[in-house]
């Protein structure tokens, strides 16, 4: 299904959905993340693949998050992402964390239809201590000894959100090799993506494109969001826009310094595109 | 031109790297925040060592295809031999926080979070060790909240474990068997003394202990010629922090 807007994707995600978000290296959406700023999402529980970035933390600071299941958020070069720890300090939104293998291998286990997935490592990390849907117990097929091992559950998200560089006249999504969003997607009840644009045909009937495309079986609903991953890179289309998340990282260091820069970048351009 | 720390510490963590009484490292895997690691790696596969490197935040060329998962499902296999992993403290006996102090999961200062670490920690045949900051506040005697262990009981499935700590003060040595680092060099400038002033946990010396080597001209020459130019795309502000304003452009 394509939409006219990122903001009729947006109008898609009810509050207090659990929405699976890739990183800033991985085609993040975050116009799509603006566009849930500016519908005044409430109560999302974010989940980071394998861990969160800039969406994440601008999500946070505009007062649209609950809680946040993730390895870990950060700005990358930029540093600490400042609104997620800031909530964090306020106790606005619970923090559930865990480790990237883990988080993609309950994912692995929505993708198989399976109740859960086993994961090498993590016992003796206070991570499983607070993880009580985390269980350890004895591997069946050992030949000695006990050999504990953890069980992680399933995890299906309600929706994928993430961009992609291109969609087809059939709905498929073409993103390369970022196929930890083709996880994400198989994985979830829904997926919605934002893409640079529409071309003609189907991507899967073309061997070259087919290995980085996502069928349209698992994609709900796309729209055109051009430089939609800005200030993320997309592929080998546009690079990482380092000065814009530095200078949003000294910006939201501060509530009024992060409100004016919504005031600027979310709803400011929002404005402008309604007055076009 | 001097030699900036940054550079003796690639070099020395380079050193580290092809120590032959350490596992062999034919694979190595480097994450996002590391550019020091990285170097590192460049320097000992430019010296025409074979080693496959794979840099998890590569834009243009990045070896995972199958999704970042891909990383995790290698290491699991053992085909992953050395990792790089820091801290925002790291304790006497290697157990490694990541995630925060105080109460978990960070109540007092909230560090980004735990990434991989409770796994590849473990999976890996060694780890190195590497925060540049040495300070009480960073090497501490215990850490308020474990990411991932030093050591693990008998039983708990574990390839290895570190094999050191390298600061910018010195090198440590980590003996698993006893759980428990000992002073291996000191960079230069530094004595017993300073390192333990600034070192929250206790550790063996050695009767003498030497000092890290300086890197030779070679390996000088090549981190700012053939290593930059490899580093500059994915570490801009690195490149231009420790060779000049001129590496993005080179």
């Amino acid at each position: 299904m394509m939409l006219p807007s990122v903001d009729a994707l947006a109008a898609q995600v009810p509050d207090g959905a659990l929405v699976a978000l890739p990183p800033d290296n991985s085609l993040p959406s975050v116009a799509l993340a603006k566009a849930l700023i500016r519908k005044g999402a409430r109560g999302l529980r974010l989940l980071g693949v394998p861990v969160s970035g800039f969406a994440t933390d601008i999500l946070i600071g505009a007062g649209c998050v609950a809680e946040v299941e993730t390895s870990a958020v950060s700005l990358g070069e930029a540093g600490f992402a400042p609104r997620f720890t800031a909530a964090l300090k306020a106790g606005s939104i619970r923090l559930r964390d865990a480790t990237c293998p883990a988080i993609h291998s309950m994912l692995q286990a929505s993708e198989k239809g399976i109740p859960f997935m086993p994961l090498r490592g993590i016992i003796g990390s206070d991570i499983l201590a607070n993880r009580p849907d985390w269980k350890v117990i004895p591997n069946p097929f050992a030949t000695e000894g006990e050999d504990p091992i953890v069980l992680l559950p399933a995890k299906q998200p309600d929706f994928a959100v993430f961009h992609a560089a291109m969609a087809d006249s059939e709905g498929n999504v073409w993103l390369g090799r970022r196929r930890e969003c083709a996880t994400i997607a198989h994985a979830s009840k829904a997926a919605l993506v934002t893409v640079e644009r529409v071309v003609e045909g189907n991507f899967l009937e073309d061997e070259k494109l087919a290995s980085g495309a996502i069928s349209a079986t698992y994609v709900t609903a796309t729209a055109i969001a051009e430089r939609g991953a800005r200030p993320a890179a997309l592929l080998d289309e546009y690079g990482f826009d380092q000065a814009y998340v530095s200078d949003y990282a000294r910006a939201a260091k501060t509530e009024e310094g992060f409100r004016a820069w919504l005031d600027r970048e979310v709803y400011g351009a929002a404005q402008k595109v309604a007055a076009e | 031109m001097s030699i900036a720390l940054e550079e003796r510490l690639a070099a020395t963590l380079a050193r580290l790297i092809m120590d032959p009484s350490a596992p062999p490292a034919r694979h190595i895997a480097v994450g996002a925040a590391s550019p020091i690691p990285a170097a590192a790696c460049w320097l000992v596969k430019l010296m025409g060592h074979p080693v496959r490197l794979s840099l998890l935040h590569k834009r243009s060329g990045n070896p995972f295809t199958e999704g970042t998962r891909e990383l995790f499902d290698l290491t699991g296999q053992g085909r992953i031999d050395l990792f790089f992993l820091g801290g925002g403290q790291i304790d006497g006996q290697a157990n490694l926080n990541l995630v925060g102090t105080g109460d978990w999961p960070g109540k007092a200062v909230r560090f980004p979070g735990s990434f991989g670490s409770a796994f590849m920690y473990f999976m890996t045949p060694r780890t190195i060790l590497f925060r540049e900051e040495h300070s009480p506040r960073v090497l501490v005697e215990k850490v308020d909240n474990i990411s991932a262990p030093g050591v693990s009981p008998p039983g708990v499935f574990r390839r290895g474990t570190a094999q050191a700590l390298v600061t910018g003060k010195c090198v440590f040595r980590f003996h698993p068997d006893r759980a428990r680092f000992s002073l291996e060099s000191l960079h230069p400038g530094e004595t017993v003394e300073t390192v333990r002033e600034a070192t929250g946990f206790d550790f063996d010396v050695p009767a003498s202990v030497p000092t890290t080597p300086d890197p030779t001209e070679a390996e000088l020459a090549l981190l700012r010629g053939a290593v930059k130019a490899e580093m500059v795309e994915t570490y801009p502000e690195f490149c231009t922090r420790v060779w000049g304003h001129d590496a993005a452009a080179a």
